[in-house]
């Protein structure tokens, strides 16, 4: 698959909510002295204004798939630019597609996903959100486009930092880390983050998927098997990851693990099954699984009810086999999916 | 024909690529269309190159960027590009630039009337030039896929999201929306002018029969359909999208209601691009691997034009009279063969 992915180009999703910061970052991305050349996809012409890229105007059409999945929707212009770029392959390194403020990152994503020919020519990189510091957390309050953008992200760029106090600033990430602990969140000033940061991350490759952690050290190493009380759907409880956990807060994540193997037989369709029923709350999903009689890592990662997987590499000598998935969703049903996970470990 | 002569018994198929003149472009190329007597290949930024039927290459630069959709009469080229100019190209070479979309956004489709009536366009508006009259536009719901000209009357089809309009543009307000769900991506009406057929996003053809709108769903597909190709007389609708060439039947009044297509020259690869001879029933067909077929329809007997080993076959055409094939590969390397 890497050799394949390699000659795949690129595709960096710029989301986040009205005003955040993504076009001055589109700006900081472009004019940076890299050497190479983006194909840019935007939704308002003329804030952007860099005469070596390609500028694509985009109009964000969203269209259900006729496949009876309801959440397979996928951006329609999309498949059309990209069909149309790949008439110019070799004038661009790289795609970036900025969303407008209100969008939601999934038929972005699941175009690249379902689509044939777009899979054939490119591959999605990374959903990368901007947030700005200063008025998220009114906007995860009020705006479930901007809770989406959170959610989904794999690289989240906290924005205009100078315009918040420290407490202030604490409280911002402990909002988005309620959310989406597993981002890779960078604090910034006028979205000054090195390239490296955001562009180029694999998010969606699966040789790329090392291990699923939490992208700060938290004090906080217990056990997640232990039993607690989930059933109160609203209440303050810990979800095993020392998150404080927000009251209007109905999106969250959930980690699962285990040191027993996993018997392939039973978990392939659990989780199959479940991204079919659930799918709809599901909005990101990822895994590292250790197999009962197996020596290979298997990987897999999902956008909705979209999932794809593979044998990863052996296991190293040493190394500890386990287990561990992670769900980000609005309102998972949380003792179900703890129960089915469990009922897939070898006894 | 007199050329087509498969022996239906021989163990090997019959091939004919030792009389194919090779043509080596260096552009990736997009389709191939006949200009008079020379062919044109369209590229997929810039230029088209013309071949004689010596094999002699002349370069025309028609778009300033990729050139996104294209479409021929046999007399010119109508071309939509990335640059938001709609150009014409006739036989002789002669680039002539029809119109610019003001905000410069792509020409996503092109279409070519017989009466010489052309329409282009772009995002979600569609707009027709017709002789000396204004141009005329239409804004349909969502972007559109793509764009035919009735065979008779001056009336546009306009492939859309979720259906297909129909549009007469000399009369007010007669746009008529023919729905179906889903993303329409290309549309043709048949040569009798019954039936209207778009290919759609997801991998299956759907139809419309014009006297009462009845849907036909032509579905089965394995990949997406990109190329549709009326036979001579329009008695099957020729198209790509899966490992052999699948051919609708509309010789009758229902079109291919409650038929089965036929299913010809099946391959180990996918069928890219379709072209049926303009008079005899006879299509030639490329695929992914790069091969190139002749086929006859009556009974599937094939003739090979082009071995497999090489990217995707991405046009082939016929010239007018049917004695001349030129197809090219998506990295440009094509040929000629003379019938």
């Amino acid at each position: 698959m890497s050799e394949a992915t390699a000659a795949k180009i690129p595709v960096t999703v710029l989301t986040g909510y009205l005003g955040a910061g993504k076009t001055t970052l589109l700006n900081r991305i472009l004019s940076e002295n890299h050497g190479k050349k983006y194909a840019v996809i935007v939704n308002e012409f003329g804030e952007i204004g860099i005469d070596n890229d390609l500028i694509i105007g985009a109009d964000e059409e969203v269209f259900e798939m006729n496949n009876g999945c309801i959440c397979c929707t996928v951006r329609g212009d999309l498949v059309r630019i990209m069909d149309g770029l790949m008439k110019r392959k070799g004038k661009f390194d790289a795609i970036i597609v900025e969303t407008t403020g209100l969008a939601d990152p999934a038929p972005v994503a699941q175009t690249f996903f379902v689509d044939e020919d777009v899979q054939k020519n490119a591959r999605l990189d990374a959903v990368v959100t901007v947030a700005d510091a200063k008025w998220l957390s009114d906007r995860l309050k009020d705006a479930p486009e901007a809770k989406n953008q959170i959610a989904f992200a794999d690289v989240i760029v906290l924005n205009k930092t100078d315009l918040v106090t420290k407490p202030e600033l604490a409280e911002v990430e402990a909002r988005i880390r309620a959310i989406n602990p597993y981002a890779k969140l960078h604090r910034t000033e006028r979205c000054s983050v090195a390239l490296a940061d955001v562009l180029d991350r694999g998010a969606f490759d699966l040789d790329r998927i090392l291990d699923i952690e939490p992208d700060f050290l938290v004090a906080d190493d217990h056990d997640h098997d232990h039993d607690h009380h989930h059933h109160h759907g609203h209440d303050h409880h810990d979800h095993g990851h020392g998150l404080k956990h927000y009251h209007d807060e109905d999106m969250q994540s959930l980690s699962l693990k285990t040191d027993k193997p996993l018997d392939p037989n039973v978990f392939m369709p659990w989780l199959q099954n479940l991204v079919q029923v659930e799918g709809g709350k599901i909005l990101r999903s990822k895994g590292i699984l250790a197999f009962h009689d197996d020596d290979d890592r298997y990987v897999f990662q999902g956008v909705h009810m979209m999932l794809e997987g593979n044998h990863q590499r052996k296991w190293k000598d040493g190394e500890p086999r386990e287990s561990r998935l992670v769900f980000i969703g609005r309102e998972l049903p949380e003792d179900l999916i703890r129960s089915g996970f469990e009922s897939c470990i070898v006894s | 024909m007199k050329e087509f002569t498969p022996a239906p018994d021989s163990a090997s198929i019959v091939s004919v690529t030792d009389r194919v003149k090779p043509v080596t472009l260096g552009m990736g190329v997009t389709s191939v269309h006949f200009l008079g007597p020379r062919a044109a290949f369209v590229g997929g930024e810039e230029n088209v190159a013309f071949v004689d039927d010596k094999g002699e290459i002349a370069s025309v630069a028609v778009h300033s960027g990729g050139i996104l959709s294209a479409a021929s009469d046999g007399k010119r080229l109508i071309m939509g590009g990335d640059d938001g100019k709609v150009v014409s190209l006739d036989a002789k070479g002669e680039v002539t630039l029809l119109a610019t979309d003001p905000k410069r956004r792509w020409i996503d489709a092109v279409a070519l009337h017989p009466d010489g009536a052309y329409a282009w366009s772009a995002g979600k508006t569609a707009t027709v030039k017709s002789g000396k009259t204004e141009e005329k536009s239409l804004d349909v719901p969502s972007t559109v896929g793509g764009l035919a000209f009735a065979p008779k009357g001056l009336r546009l089809a306009i492939a859309h999201y979720n259906g297909a309009t129909l549009w007469f543009p000399n009369m007010e307000g007669s746009a008529e929306f023919l729905p179906w769900a889903g993303s329409h991506l290309g549309v043709t009406f048949s040569p009798d002018n019954k039936f209207l057929v778009t290919s759609m996003h997801e991998s299956a053809l759907h139809g419309w029969r014009l006297a009462d709108n009845r849907h036909m769903r032509m579905t089965g597909y394995p990949g997406r359909v990109r190329s549709m190709s009326w036979s001579a007389g329009g008695k099957g609708l020729a198209t790509s999208g899966a490992d052999t060439v699948i051919i609708w039947p509309f010789a009758s009044k229902d079109g291919p209601m409650g038929k089965e297509p036929a299913m010809l020259a099946p391959l180990q690869a996918r069928v890219t691009v379709v072209a049926c001879h303009p008079r005899n029933d006879i299509l030639a067909c490329g695929y992914s691997d790069g091969t190139v077929l002749m086929v006859r329809m009556e009974d599937g007997a094939e003739i090979l034009v082009r071995r497999n080993g090489t990217p995707p076959v991405a046009g082939l055409a016929w010239n007018a009279k049917g004695t001349l094939l030129a197809f090219a590969d998506e990295n440009g390397d094509g040929g000629l063969l003379e019938l």
